[in-house]
């Protein structure tokens, strides 16, 4: 993906509780349903363990789009996460806009075990959007990495960075620097 | 090395990664879509990637022989298994991982199938996608703790949910086996759908001759706790210990007094029966004071408070008290509970059949001559309303019968799936009727389906015995006689695609085949037990072919139609590996709980209380003296609420960090 004339394929992260989401997304694939392969799922336990600092250490890391799935309200499996999710999600979304990231970058769906079919909707519908609203740009902000396994910062930075020859506005500047640097 | 907020022992003191990644070919079903070679190559690139290697099926014994290997040879101490979803293999590598000496917690799997091959339809897209995967696993599996599996306990005793003879079978087998089982039903029998029936297919076994004695096995049993009329109200705890409260409703009759003589309801002041009758489907009338049938289990009748007149208008010379010798009679009773705790709980909570008036061109509920097949069941049955005699409403006999299949089953319209059951009940249904009456039978069919041991063959019989098929699906039911033959019969309008033409098959009877449906509060109960179900509302198993009584909550299995259509036999088998797997589990004598559990970091602790607020399950406790919290770690779930909401990032989350997913983010983001 980094030729420069390869038209722009967005870069989704989405968080997926293990119960629901996470099981309908296998269930996608059991039943091969086929979706833009834009979407890169990390596996959490429940919706109400995303930090508004993942969704912002994905902005930072190069996502340009971020979606969130968990269990529809009244069936979290520890009774009432994804309403702590949803919650976050409201004060999050504010935020964003402050950081004047589009809405539509981000997404909180509720997909319960059986919804394959909506894996496939929202993971499309969630490309396609993102796709209109083009690369995100940011300011390339301090990057403190985690872990072990440190790479040069080069590459990525250049991928978080604004595309080559397109019009760029400045939409502020990610610091999430402090919770992981504990 | 991690920087700090990790727990202590969580740090890896093996002298840093060294990751052995597995690329899995599951034969042509990931290698036919992804480039496997691309991504090994791909993956021995990354950092401290030691070892990658790809293999025809990771989880097959030569594939974790070679992880095993590799940890052997002190190549790797992280594992990366790019393969198939976590929830199929995670165990599997986890355990092998284990095998090989090193910690099962330093394990991460990549769904390179589920979520790349199986979804994506171009090979490249698909390969570069199971890369950022494979880069995300790699780069948090770098920080995985050691954890040891936590064990807990397992309490002997079992619940069984559900009184029909899916339930009896797994109660009686796990009795048997010297477990104690308290078996709840919220009707004031066991028996179940089975216990309306007259003959099972296809042997034509007498219900009642095989189902009774199991139910009197179940009341008689020294290891079954029997609650009927009992619901569950509210489960806690986790596999291996629950506890779980059920509430008895009155009966106004005490359970333990009562006999079963009946003669309260002959005393009743109600001479005749003037209330519906659910047990006979609505077909006959039953008094205040009830016994759904002759051998309900417990045989203890029950007074329906909405009926009777003590109840309505406090005056009544209350006869039925008079007539009872053992002075059963308690009118002041009211709902009382129970808590017990138990290791295992089995689901078995039935279904219900298609409401046929739901498809009002069969003219149900509108033409008294249209029944379900369970009416007629009840019709057959020497215990039911006309003792046996297939009797129109007006009591004439029927001399010629339609019996339409697939009522709600196979429709788009309404549910898509088959029942299963419908052909075969249909075909016994035929034959009954032919040999009690001599009636001319019409069954009406889409697909004949009558897969099972003697199944064709009872259809061959049936075939044999006369019985007309029609194949087509009916358009409708109508008493709107075309020609003078079909005056006064109700008129079955079919497409025979047989022959090719439309059909008028006037007939005097017509049983509609309904299908099978999830009961109606299948969502509050699978809430209450927090288990999942299909968007049908049926339960879901754990796998559908590896793992068909287990659920995705531990210690939750399934038997019956709860989890989707299924026969006697079926229901019956089931029930055996239900009551098998609560076995293996309770006499192992203990479960490995989640290792996910939340811990604090102490030094980061600014003791707001955020967390403790937040715990579904109680588990965080604050120490007032040191302004802390503290999770319980036997109490914690794992679900990683409170280290989301955390404001300081002292809470934690094993195999859940927050550098554990921020090195995801990064990872499944940095490369591709």
């Amino acid at each position: 993906m980094s030729e420069t004339d390869r038209p722009f394929e967005p870069r989704i992260v989405a968080f997926f509780c293990t119960w629901c989401t996470y099981t309908a997304a296998d269930l996608a694939g059991i039943s091969r349903m086929q979706y833009a392969p834009n979407v890169r799922a990390i596996r959490l336990m429940c919706s109400g363990r995303v930090d508004p600092q993942f969704v912002l250490a994905a902005f930072r890391d190069g996502a340009d789009g971020v979606l969130i799935g968990g269990c529809h309200p009244g069936d979290c499996h520890y009774q009432e996460g994804n309403v702590n999710a949803l919650r976050r999600f409201e004060l999050l979304r504010r935020m964003l806009r402050d950081f004047g990231i589009e809405e539509g970058r981000v997404r909180l769906e509720w997909i319960s075990a059986a919804e394959g079919d909506k894996v496939q909707r929202v993971c499309n519908e969630m490309t396609e959007r993102v796709r209109a609203l083009g690369p995100l740009r940011l300011e390339p902000g301090p990057r403190r990495r985690v872990g072990v396994g440190v790479v040069p910062v080069g590459a990525a930075e250049a991928a978080a960075g604004p595309a080559a020859g397109e019009a760029s506005e400045p939409v502020g500047v990610l610091e999430t620097e402090g919770r992981e640097a504990r | 090395m991690p920087e700090g907020g990790l727990n202590p022992k969580a740090v890896s003191t093996d002298g840093g990664p060294r990751i052995g990644v597995y690329v899995c070919h599951c034969g042509l079903n990931i290698a036919g879509k992804v480039d496997v070679k691309a991504v090994v190559e791909f993956a021995a690139s990354l950092p401290h990637v030691t070892v990658a290697r790809d293999y025809k099926f990771m989880c097959s014994d030569p594939g974790q022989e070679l992880i095993q290997q590799d940890l052997r040879d002190g190549l790797v101490n992280r594992v990366v298994v790019a393969s198939c979803s976590p929830l199929m293999h995670e165990a599997t590598f986890r355990r092998a991982t284990a095998a090989g000496g090193e910690s099962p917690s330093h394990v991460q799997m990549a769904s390179i199938r589920e979520h790349v091959s199986w979804v994506t339809a171009d090979g490249d897209d698909a390969t570069e996608k199971a890369k950022a995967l494979v880069a995300g696993a790699v780069r948090r599996v770098a920080l995985h703790e050691v954890l040891e599996p936590r064990q807990s306990p397992v309490r002997p005793d079992v619940m069984v949910v559900g009184g029909g003879i899916a339930g009896i079978h797994a109660a009686l087998t796990l009795a048997d086996a010297g477990k104690h089982v308290y078996l709840v039903e919220r009707e004031t029998t066991i028996g179940g759908h089975m216990a309306k029936f007259d003959k099972t297919f296809p042997t034509l076994d007498c219900a009642a001759c095989i189902l009774t004695p199991k139910m009197s096995a179940v009341r008689t049993h020294p290891n079954i706790t029997l609650w009927t009329y009992s619901d569950v109200v509210s489960v806690e705890g986790y596999a291996g210990d629950f506890r779980v409260r059920v509430r008895h409703r009155p009966r106004y009759v005490r359970e333990d007094l009562c006999t079963g003589c009946l003669a309260c309801i002959d005393a009743c002041v109600h001479k005749q029966g003037k209330f519906e009758d659910e047990w006979n489907e609505g077909l006959s009338k039953r008094k205040p004071i009830y016994i759904p049938f002759p051998q309900a289990t417990p045989p203890v009748v029950v007074v329906d408070r909405e009926a009777c007149i003590w109840f309505k208008t406090g005056k009544c010379p209350r006869t039925c008290v008079d007539a009872c010798e053992r002075d059963a009679f308690d009118f002041e009773q009211t709902e009382t509970f129970d808590e017990v705790e138990v290791g295992a709980i089995i689901l078995a909570t039935g279904y219900r059949t298609f409401d046929a008036s739901r498809m009002p061109e069969y003219g149900y509920g509108l033409y008294p001559n249209v029944y379900t097949s369970l009416e007629v069941e009840r019709l057959l049955n020497a215990a039911g309303p006309t003792n046996g005699e297939i009797v129109l409403r007006d009591g004439s006999r029927p001399r010629t019968v339609g019996i339409i299949h697939c009522v709600g089953s196979r429709d788009a319209k309404h549910n898509l799936w088959c029942s299963k059951v419908c052909c075969m009940y249909s075909l016994k249904l035929a034959h009954m009727v032919k040999e009690r009456i001599g009636a001319e039978v019409y069954n009406f069919y889409i697909d004949m389906r009558t897969p099972g041991k003697g199944y064709e063959e009872f259809y061959d019989k049936v075939l044999r015995e006369g019985v007309h098929m029609v194949r087509g699906r009916v358009a409708g039911v109508t008493d709107e006689a075309a020609s003078p033959e079909e005056e006064g019969h109700l008129v079955i309008r079919a497409e025979d695609t047989l022959i090719g033409s439309v059909r008028r098959i006037p007939v005097d009877m017509v049983i509609l085949a309904v299908g099978i449906e999830p009961q109606p509060d299948a969502q509050e109960v699978r809430r209450l037990f927090n288990v999942s179900c299909g968007s049908e509302g049926f339960f879901t198993e754990r796998h559908p072919k590896l793992a068909p009584v287990s659920t995705f909550t531990d210690g939750i299995f399934l038997a019956g139609a709860c989890q989707g259509p299924k026969d006697i036999p079926d229901s019956v088998a089931q029930a055996g590996a239900a009551a098998a797997e609560a076995l293996a589990m309770i006499d192992r004598g203990h479960v490995t709980l989640e290792s996910s559990t939340a811990f604090i970091d102490d030094a980061a602790c600014s003791g707001c209380k955020t967390c403790v607020g937040l715990c579904p399950f109680g588990a965080i406790a604050f120490d007032e003296d040191r302004k802390k919290a503290a999770v319980n770690e036997v109490v914690c779930k794992g679900c990683g609420i409170c280290v989301g909401a955390c404001p300081s990032g002292a809470a934690q989350q094993h195999l859940f960090t927050d550098a554990q997913i921020l090195s995801e983010i990064e990872g499944v983001l940095e490369y591709v």
